[in-house]
């Protein structure tokens, strides 16, 4: 894990002390709501409909069990004693009190925490592969990457004034988990002939309003000029990027309005500029930052395979969740776990403060000290010896955290949606809700096997709706709520938009619209192997359309 | 029929214009403006306690009185007014009995 230094603490405590002056002056009236939004939102500080809103920075999804208590503990003395994970791998909390915040934000820096940069036309937190530096088909850990990126953007002079808010995001392997062709920016970390380490590069992703899957500008791009490129991307961006209509101010729209090579011509020059310039990493530097993503010495555990089969024979329980929820690590005696945030009937993304405590406990325990928060909002072990899975399992069954679902159908992304969010139309939990309890039985998720849900409240897309195989986006019509359904999206490598497939669906008929669409599917793949998104893609619209809306052409 | 909805500046609860402008925190208590003359007065009361740093996100807020109770038209502001519908342990709901949104 990367750690501060001496500069990283003084700035952090240094912006903790100018928020709670700022916070003063908002409650002594000597700054308007107008004057002081601006400076909250750069703190992380929301307004929502029930409270204000904190959303916390977890840089690349990366926390200590120290963090993750300190977590806990403002859950608990803070807030309403939980928490929500969200798809930018951050976490926010819904009910903190504006005069508790200072206090919040010094516990956060106590713990090297912070809510810089979760809001506002700036570079938000930078994410990645959730699985980084544990998965057996990384080329290499993403994470030294995504330190210098949250370094040269934290506070950066030129790009604090964006014309619209600006989403990084790094992979490290060709089964791109980070969803990067949904990214302003997308770097695809690899390795070219030579051996040498770089970058392709992919500009203007996004979801929201006007969802585009990003294009690939570079296909190479040495390490060492990471920053002179994307500094070159945002150059180009900040200049020429709208900034008279909102809605038409991300990167996405620069690139299709300008068209691909043009903007990429664009880029080139200005990084033809750059290329030799002070924005040169040197290699040591990277080296230097590489140090604090070492590969954890893992002992020697070969007793694995014999402790997990014993118990995979004795608890079918434990069966499922290793099949699902361990993934493949480069150490052999060892997996990486997901713990899944997705429990049955649960909110997608929550954890109380006793979960938190209990996930901190396994990480130091039986994890290396490391949690990771997956942009499909559950929470990964990255480092468990095999040996040690019976033991987690077991704990996790204890703190309701078991559930075998990573990438089953009841593993859902969901936005908070009406619940909570200002800008919501439409309430998204309750769908995830009962989605997961209507496919809740372990035979019939097994069955349907990889299937992604998503769903968000409204058009800005939090809940990834676009990208979902099954998405889902909540519109508010005549006053009440109406649930659209896409099909066939993807945020994997070669990532696709979801096509809209007819009339929007009613609270009450939603989840037996989705179950019409996964039967049609059962009915109508090829075999076991062939998943939905596959099924979707050979078979195209039709055969859904069909079973969703055949009877009223009949009846008209 | 309105209401005035806003949330308190220092903890961002959710509170309601009341009688004698004294903002509420239960929806039952808010004052409901039944023609356009007092609509106009409460809409000005927000504004002033927007100016005085009482409240933020000041709103009129439409609103039916079914079986006595207020009840606003629009669902974010039944859910803003219960607390989310997904915890009814959680928000005005769990201390007021608030009618619910759902």
């Amino acid at each position: 894990m990367y750690r501060y230094d001496e500069f990283d603490h003084a700035f952090v405590q240094a912006r903790v002390a100018e928020f709670r002056d700022q916070v003063e002056r908002r409650l002594s009236g000597e700054l308007t709501e107008d004057q002081f939004k601006p400076l909250r939102l750069m703190n992380g500080v929301y307004l929502q409909l029930h409270a204000y809103m904190l959303r916390i920075a977890i840089p690349y999804g990366s926390l200590t069990a120290r963090q993750m208590r300190r977590l806990a503990h403002i859950a608990r003395t803070y807030d309403k004693g939980y928490g929500h994970f969200t798809t930018r791998q951050n976490l926010q909390f819904h009910w903190p009190k504006l005069t508790d915040i200072p206090r919040v934000l010094e516990e956060l820096a106590e713990v090297e925490m912070h809510a810089i940069q979760t809001s506002g036309n700036c570079i938000r937190n930078v994410t990645a592969d959730h699985f980084a530096g544990a998965a057996a088909d990384e080329v290499a850990d993403p994470r030294p990457y995504a330190e210098i990126l949250r370094q040269w953007s934290s506070l950066h002079p030129e790009f604090s004034y964006l014309p619209r808010k600006f989403k990084i995001a790094v992979t490290g392997a060709e089964r791109d988990r980070a969803a990067i062709e949904v990214h302003d920016i997308g770097l695809h970390l690899k390795k070219n002939e030579e051996g040498a380490l770089g970058f392709a590069v992919f500009v203007g992703g996004g979801l929201g309003r006007t969802p585009m899957v990003a294009k690939k500008i570079r296909d190479f791009l040495p390490e060492q000029d990471l920053l002179s490129y994307v500094t070159a991307i945002l150059r180009v961006y900040n200049l020429n990027g709208r900034r008279d209509n909102k809605y038409k101010a991300r990167i996405k729209i620069l690139v299709h309005e300008t068209g691909t090579g043009e903007l990429t011509a664009q880029v080139e020059k200005e990084f033809a500029a750059l290329k030799e310039s002070e924005l040169k990493l040197p290699d040591a530097d990277i080296r230097a930052i590489e140090t604090y993503f070492a590969p954890p010495k893992l002992k020697p555990r070969p007793e694995g395979d014999a402790a997990v089969s014993k118990v995979v024979k004795a608890d079918p329980g434990f069966a499922d969740w290793l099949r699902r929820n361990a993934h493949t690590h480069r150490n052999p005696d060892y997996a990486s776990v997901t713990v899944s945030l997705k429990g049955i009937g649960e909110v997608p993304g929550d954890a109380t403060d006793v979960q938190m405590d209990a996930i901190a406990d396994l990480a130091e325990r039986y994890g290396n000290d490391e949690i990771r928060v997956s942009h499909e909002q559950n929470l990964i072990l990255p480092h468990v010896a095999r040996a040690d899975l019976p033991a987690v399992h077991a704990k996790l069954v204890e703190i309701g955290l078991a559930t075998s679902n990573a990438g089953l159908i009841t593993d859902i992304i969901a936005c908070p949606g009406l619940d909570y969010c200002a800008l919501a139309n439409a309430r998204s939990i309750p769908v995830a809700q009962e989605i997961s309890q209507r496919f809740a039985t372990q035979a019939r998720q097994d069955e349907i096997g990889d299937l992604q849900i998503k769903i968000s409240g409204c058009i800005n897309a939090c809940g990834h709706h676009h990208v979902g195989h099954i998405g889902i986006l909540g519109v508010e019509k005549k006053g009440t709520e109406l649930y659209q359904v896409t099909l066939g999206g993807s945020a994997r490598e070669g990532s696709t938009i979801g096509e809209i497939i007819g009339r929007g669906f009613a609270p009450e008929e939603i989840t037996d619209a989705v179950e019409t669409i996964v039967d049609t599917y059962l009915a109508k793949r090829e075999n076991r192997d062939e998943t939905f998104l596959e099924a979707y893609r050979r078979l195209g619209p039709a055969p859904f359309k069909e079973a969703l809306y055949g009877h009223e052409a009949k009846a008209a | 029929m309105k209401i005035v909805a806003a949330n308190r500046l220092t903890d961002g609860e959710t509170v309601w214009l009341g009688a004698g402008d004294r903002w509420v925190d239960t929806i039952d208590a808010a004052h409901v403006a039944r023609d356009a003359e007092d609509e106009a007065r409460i809409a000005a009361a927000g504004s002033a306690a927007l100016a005085a740093n009482i409240v933020i996100d000041v709103t009129l807020v439409d609103v039916d009185i079914a079986e006595g109770r207020i009840l606003p038209k629009r669902l974010r502001e039944r859910i803003r007014a219960g607390g989310p519908s997904i915890h009814p342990e959680i928000g005005k709901q769990a201390r007021n009995a608030a009618q619910h949104a759902a």
